[in-house]
């Protein structure tokens, strides 16, 4: 609220007009001040943020370190929701999972979309319905992602096994195994996000200048000559944007996994935000569940600083 | 055969594999949402049933209120989208061309925030909605959505490419800032609005985790919800459920195929972000 009043306040100061000789003129300067209208226009977003971000990021910090069940009084906890997390065994097993998760299908999307960008770059016909069909996955909701994949993921009728037996593989239960569920849940995520990663790449290779191209062709340089000395070093500010938010976006993950496993069988697939969604919105247990969401934003948070601080490295913007 | 060409046969060649494997299982899907519940078993599967089932379609609604799922997600992503575009294109304004003190330490406040993990809110918004007596209702699906981070930094962006003269004319005529804003601005960035709406109604309308959180009765659910409990229910008939994802797909692939350009811009603006 200080915030707001020193906004309209400054306005006023910086931008102080000769003082107006009568009421309204004296209503219509201020009309005609900036500090004002900053101050009227951002009122919407102001309450909104206060309300649902900054008010709530503080107060789970403080619910972090209670016991609270929703029912009985609030509990005084200090650390020892840190602690507990530190020593539960499923804690440490879905932190594990989350970082198995982000650790294969992060580098492999990246790797996939990469790829596939580098190769509709090439100045290339049907480009527009290349990338409608890589876009199709990423604006369909992840309800019907999951539904159509755990139909593909049937042992017995799912077509993925189906495809595995013309090369003579007997695919395995996919998801109910607890050793094939996650590279499962991994698949498709890399499958869904395939299209976003690649228009990102895309975009980062049109920027790139096509005299290095010509000028590799006049020494004559081979294709993977270009891709590798060329397109990957140049590309590294788009491809370290890519990898970034894409950890970031892996750490979060929830509906995938809730929707096609429910974090089993014998929690193989569950995830952080998994077990919090559980604490959480099952069990209700507040203040565990907060501590699980403040290690959550510091795993973002470090992933954000390594971001910053290789923008500044690369001295862009 | 030159060097080129075999180039971009071996382009064509990965695309083209590429994008069967994305459109697939949405054929797929399609083809399953025809059939007979009993010839969705066979195996080796077959592309089409020995009859084209549309009933499967009405016997969706004969089960789960589906109309209602579908009007309640357009309702919610309706009022969401135009609510965003408005308070982040007033916002994204004051950010772009307003001067005021601490202007930049307050955008960098506002920047910070789109860091913070949802599951970080998530617990305190459901206690602000209990003890406001939210839960089961849209509100608690909408209020926290009307205004976004990320929106007014992509409106802003745009606003900042507006040439100053166009501004200064509108206050030599006697133009508000208010004016300006509306006059000029509102007017010159329909493209980067249209771009912030199809992302807004994507993010909106498939959303799972809030309503998930939020609403627990059937009515009141949306159609990401609605087809997660349908999928509950009656895992096993393949056919309804699979009418009922490609109904929940389609407004969205329409939009999308009708609005390619922008979507494509707001991927690509989102990624220019981090440059």
């Amino acid at each position: 609220m200080k915030v707001e009043k020193r906004l309209s306040g400054s306005g006023a100061k910086m931008r102080g007009p000769a003082p107006a000789p009568g009421r309204t003129s004296a209503i219509k300067n201020m009309f005609h001040k900036d500090g004002t209208w900053a101050f009227l226009l951002l009122l919407p977003n102001i309450i909104g943020f206060l309300a649902f971000t900054l008010i709530p990021v503080i107060a789970s910090f403080f619910l972090s370190f209670t016991s609270w069940d929703m029912l009985s009084p609030m509990k005084w906890v200090g650390l020892s929701n840190y602690v507990e997390l530190l020593n539960d065994e499923t804690f440490i097993k879905v932190f594990w999972n989350t970082i198995y998760f982000a650790g294969i299908s992060v580098p492999a999307g990246i790797v996939v979309s990469l790829f596939l960008a580098v190769a509709l770059d090439q100045n290339i016909r049907f480009k527009k319905f290349y990338r409608a069909a890589y876009f199709l996955p990423v604006v369909s909701s992840m309800v019907a992602v999951a539904v159509v994949w755990q139909f593909i993921y049937n042992p017995e009728y799912g077509l993925l096994n189906y495809f595995l037996s013309f090369i003579g593989i007997t695919g395995p239960n996919w998801l109910t195994s607890t050793v094939w569920a996650m590279p499962a849940v991994i698949l498709t995520t890399i499958w869904k996000n395939l299209g976003f990663n690649m228009l990102i790449f895309l975009a980062g290779l049109q920027g790139i200048s096509d005299s290095y191209y010509e000028a590799a062709d006049i020494d004559g340089a081979r294709w993977h000559h270009k891709f590798l000395l060329i397109t990957v070093p140049l590309l590294s500010p788009t491809t370290f944007f890519v990898t970034v938010m894409s950890f970031i976006g892996s750490f979060q993950v929830f509906d995938t996994v809730f929707l096609m496993t429910q974090g089993g069988p014998a929690r193989s697939t569950s995830v952080i935000v998994h077990y919090l969604y559980e604490n959480a919105f099952k069990y209700f247990n507040m203040g565990y569940a907060s501590a699980m969401a403040y290690i959550l934003f510091f795993m973002v948070f470090v992933i954000t600083l390594i971001q910053f601080w290789r923008q500044k490295k690369w001295g862009v913007n | 055969m030159n060097k080129q060409t075999a180039l971009k046969l071996t382009a064509h060649f990965i695309l083209l594999s590429g994008a069967i494997t994305m459109i697939l299982p949405f054929l797929w899907t399609v083809s399953t949402s025809l059939k007979q519940l009993s010839e969705v078993f066979i195996f080796p599967p077959t592309l089409f049933g020995e009859e084209i089932r549309w009933d499967n379609y009405l016997r969706i609604s004969d089960r789960f209120p589906f109309e209602t799922y579908f009007l309640n997600s357009l309702k919610i992503t309706v009022v969401v989208v135009i609510a965003q575009l408005i308070t982040s294109s007033m916002a994204g304004f004051v950010f772009a061309r307003l001067r005021f003190r601490y202007r930049e330490v307050l955008f960098g406040l506002y920047l910070a925030t789109m860091m913070v993990p949802a599951q970080v809110t998530m617990i305190p918004n459901f206690i602000i909605m209990r003890n406001y007596n939210l839960i089961d209702t849209h509100w608690s699906l909408i209020l926290p959505a009307l205004v976004s981070a990320f929106g007014t930094f992509l409106l802003r962006q745009f606003f900042l490419t507006i040439p100053a003269s166009l501004e200064d004319a509108a206050k030599i005529d006697g133009c508000t800032p208010f004016g300006v804003y509306w006059r000029v601005f509102v007017p010159l960035s329909k493209p980067a609005m249209a771009t912030l709406g199809v992302f807004v109604f994507m993010g909106t309308w498939n959303d799972f985790l809030a309503p998930l959180v939020y609403i627990n009765t059937q009515a009141k659910m949306t159609l990401p919800l609605g087809l997660a409990s349908m999928q509950g229910m009656y895992s096993t008939d393949w056919p309804v459920l699979m009418a009922g994802t490609v109904i929940s797909i389609i407004p969205l692939i329409a939009i999308f195929l009708l609005a390619q350009d922008f979507f494509i811009k707001g991927v690509t603006l989102s990624g220019l972000k981090g440059e």
